[in-house]
């Protein structure tokens, strides 16, 4: 299956892009962002992520099933964290049953 | 057939002889009887620790055992159990075996992983038993913290590394079955031609890949607390020992799917079959596998109603455990459905089949009772609730797990159990089945807690009522060990399809060649299409 | 008779489970795309409890994260950047069959992950020298509070080590495919095993990626 061979030009690219965003995401890092600073890095290092699943792991020129695998895995992820800090997010609201 | 014909012809058990051919073995239907051997000693070993609890219990006093040891049997019992007996059993013994032939596949597709996800299990069983015999583990099967990591003297380490170590074997079987459903069905096996008991492995295997390596991660953190003193559910140092509920739960909950699904596969299969017709509403009972695997993802929380979590989220997990019931009994109509003006016989496979349908309803109908908030701040940590998870383990999965060895033993053995035995065995399991736990739903309404060894004097009928049952119960587990390896040598010498099933197993010799098929079948029918199949009849004794 | 031997390069692989050695591919590749969602679940474990922790002590965190030394860190981020650049060079080489690009590529791939490790390795024992390993002889000066800096350090201790562990394991499959394509054993035609290491390679490139910021960068205009 090697029709999609994509040039050096691409990998190149993609390599440079990730290299300045390190950059970015540290010095970002020393402005004063408030809570906003948080989502900054991680939409910086999700856009790192994608780049590097997209070209360097050639899921743009994969199939849907690997694509439906991989967005799988953050959706339960996401429900992991996101059911568990309903949780700790919480507590102490109303009270704990029994008390 | 003569016997010696049977053993002139070549098959996956005489090809190869000696332990190197057995060991070193890529045949997963190899694999899948070496898998039978190994859950089977786990079985036995859980059994040995069920039968010292409810000697114990027997009488008010902790006399027969100390409260430590008396932690000790049940903490055993529930690892030897759900560990290496319960979550291996039915996919990695029947799924290893018949999921490539229902598809029309050589294998699986990774044939070198599935005898390494054996030997994970039994380096993991061997390390769990290593911990058993050397002083055993009191944590309770769920090591909660901070007693697991801080306050426990037992060997708590070793065991959770045994559990670590099965439980890479749990994900790669999974990721064999996912890949090999996806990748070699043989041409025109479309997705809704398949077996139910296919879809069911595979909704199985979804959660084995997602849920697994939490537990996994957890079990790591543990390890490195109680490993190096670093605190990271230790409430001295701002810890959160609820945090490890959580992570362990997210796995351990879909974990009880993991065991309940394949069971209800083995179900379909038995149910069509018997009632020689195509199961009721095949795309609702394929469609609520995946649901049941999803679903299930998301009421964990129903283990932590009483663990200080917020009021808020255990109303969220509260709806969403009731939600996942919907599925569950979406197939038991559907089962029922399937009856209805069918040509039914009793054989013995179809016994189990009835016993499951039955308990498994009561088992889930309890799930309910204790999924509701309210109720379950009255019988949590009661026997109430062992009563219903044993009902929907022993009464369901056990009951299925039978079911499945005994209506498949001709196709793995080429030879028959002896019916009329495994008829009684049947009857005695159901009987002794219930007498041990339904006693147990009362004993739990009344307020006696799990895990204690010393009660009230007024609980002591419903408690010999359970150990009486226990006994029974025990026999009826025996005999077919003793029936089934007797057939092996006596037992009556089977044919291709002694049931007249339909499914690309059927249509091979018994036992199986060692490559399946000769040349990959290309597939023109529905799935439990009858009229295909010219069926030798069922003798009903 | 060029056909013919891309035959017997398929032939020689081709496991007998298969029918074809396109479906070989696809099945090996997909098998390791499910290996790698196990391993997202198996990290998230441990993002979750960072989360949760650092959401209950942000303050402390933050200065924790303070004493890890950032241009470092983003030095060492832009090594495994590099690596998992000569490691799609290393992949795309053998779409290509071409054997000595695909040995140096992956010679390159190897040097960096290596010295991502050894500096690493550097870091850590910075920690150890400034008593930042949790444990017995934890401590964080300018803090009443030892724990929960203490669980800062575990996770990061935790996270970076499961991380090194894997790029270690990621050494030792680069080194066994090295040995492969020096003996020219990838081909066009069989270029799988260098494929699926890749997205393994890519894949702990992409934890490191989260990992950098979420324990280096906390709270760094704190200073």
């Amino acid at each position: 299956m090697s029709e999609h061979v994509d040039s050096v030009k691409t990998y190149t690219a993609v390599w440079l892009i990730l290299l300045v965003l390190t950059g970015v995401t540290t010095g970002v890092a020393y402005i004063d962002l408030g809570a906003f600073s948080v989502v900054v890095a991680l939409v910086i290092a999700a856009v790192k992520m994608l780049l590097v699943a997209l070209f360097f792991m050639h899921m743009r020129h994969s199939t849907r099933l690997t694509q439906l695998a991989a967005a799988g895995a953050f959706l339960w992820l996401f429900i992991m964290m996101a059911f568990t800090l309903a949780d700790v997010w919480t507590r102490g609201l109303v009270g704990t049953p029994g008390r | 057939m003569n016997t010696a014909a049977i053993e002139q012809r070549e098959n996956y058990l005489n090809a190869g002889y000696g332990l190197k051919s057995w060991l070193l073995t890529k045949d997963h239907k190899r694999i899948a009887i070496l898998y039978l051997i190994t859950v089977t000693i786990f079985f036995f070993i859980g059994g040995i620790f069920a039968s010292l609890i409810r000697i114990e219990l027997l009488t008010p006093q902790g006399d027969l055992v100390s409260s430590e040891t008396y932690n000790k049997l049940f903490t055993m019992h529930g690892i030897a159990m759900i560990f290496f007996f319960l979550i291996p059993s039915i996919p990695a013994t029947l799924g290893n075996f018949f999921l490539p032939m229902m598809i029309g596949a050589r294998d699986l597709a990774f044939p070198r992983v599935n005898l390494l996800s054996w030997y994970l299990l039994v380096i993991g069983g061997a390390f769990a038993l290593f911990a058993m015999l050397a002083g055993g583990v009191d944590t309770g099967w769920t090591f909660y913290t901070p007693y697991s990591t801080t306050y426990s003297n037992t060997w708590v380490i070793a065991t959770a590394l045994g559990i670590f170590v099965s439980g890479f074997s749990s994900i790669l079987t999974g990721l064999n079955f996912i890949v090999t459903v996806h990748r070699m069905r043989a041409p025109g096996m479309t997705w809704f031609r398949m077996p139910l008991f296919v879809w069911a492995n595979y909704a199985t295997a979804v959660i084995q890949v997602l849920g697994t390596p939490v537990v996994a991660v957890t079990i790591v953190l543990l390890f490195c607390e109680r490993a190096f003193h670093i605190g990271i559910f230790d409430p001295a140092l701002g810890g959160d020992p609820v945090l490890f509920q959580h992570m362990f739960w997210f796995y351990s909950h879909p974990a009880v799917y993991i065991m309940v699904l394949p069971a209800m596969g083995v179900i379909s299969e038995i149910i069509s079959v018997f009632s020689r017709k195509p199961i009721f509403g095949y795309h609702f009972v394929a469609f609520s596998s995946m649901a049941i695997a999803v679903i299930g993802f998301l009421v964990w929380g129903h283990h932590l109603f009483v663990s200080t979590q917020s009021v808020y989220a255990g109303l969220v997990f509260s709806f969403l455990s009731y939600f996942v019931a919907i599925p569950s009994a979406v197939k038991v109509f559907n089962w029922t459905a399937t009856l209805y003006k069918g040509s039914i016989s009793f054989a013995t496979p179809m016994l189990y089949a009835f016993g499951f349908i039955g308990l498994f309803t009561i088992g889930g109908l309890t799930g309910l009772f204790v999924a509701s908030l309210g109720f379950d701040v009255h019988v949590t940590d009661t026997y109430f609730v062992v009563a219903h998870f044993h009902y929907v383990m022993v009464g369901g999965t056990i009951m299925a797990f039978l079911g499945g060895l005994h209506y498949w033993w001709p196709k793995m053995t080429g030879r028959m159990y002896p019916e009329n035995w495994a008829k009684l065995s049947a009857a005695i399991i159901f009987v002794g089945f219930n007498l041990t736990f339904f006693p147990q739903f009362i004993l739990g309404y009344l307020g006696m807690p799990r895990r204690y060894h010393v009660y009230p004097d007024e609980f002591q009928v419903l408690h010999v009522l359970s150990t009486a049952g226990a006994s029974i119960l025990a026999i009826g587990y025996l005999f077919p060990m003793f029936y089934f390896m007797w057939s092996l040598r006596y037992g009556e010498v089977a044919s291709a399809n002694p049931w007249g099933a339909t499914g690309l197993e059927w249509a091979m010799p018994s036992p199986p060649p060692v490559h399946n098929f000769d040349e990959i079948p290309v597939v023109t029918h529905e799935a439990y299409d009858y009229s295909t199949v010219v069926g030798e009849g069922v003798e009903v004794g | 008779m060029a056909e013919q031997a891309h035959a017997h390069a398929e032939s020689l692989a081709l496991r007998e489970q298969f029918n074809t050695a396109e479906q070989q591919k696809e099945s090996s590749t997909f098998g390791m795309w499910v290996f790698l969602v196990t391993e997202v679940m198996f990290f998230g474990g441990l993002f979750l409890a960072y989360t949760i922790y650092r959401n209950t002590y942000p303050t402390v965190f933050g200065m924790a994260s303070t004493s890890l030394n950032a241009v470092i860190g983003a030095l060492n981020t832009a090594v495994l950047l590099c690596s998992s650049f000569t490691m799609v060079l290393a992949v795309r080489a053998s779409q290509l069959g071409k054997r000595k690009a695909i040995v140096i590529f992956l010679i390159l791939t190897l040097l960096l992950g290596m010295v991502f490790l050894g500096v690493k390795a550097y870091e850590w024992n910075e920690k150890f020298v400034e008593h930042h390993i949790p444990g017995a002889h934890f401590h964080f000066e300018g803090m009443a509070e030892q724990g929960p800096a203490q669980l800062f350090f575990t996770l990061y201790f935790v996270m970076t080590g499961l991380h090194a562990l894997h790029m270690v394991v990621g050494v030792g499959i680069l080194s066994w495919l090295l040995y492969h394509a020096a003996r020219g054993r990838f081909t066009a035609e069989y270029m799988t095993p260098v494929d699926i290491a890749g997205l393994y390679w890519h894949f702990v490139d992409i934890i490191w990626i989260f990992l950098f910021p979420l324990l280096y960068l906390i709270d760094r205009h704190m200073k």
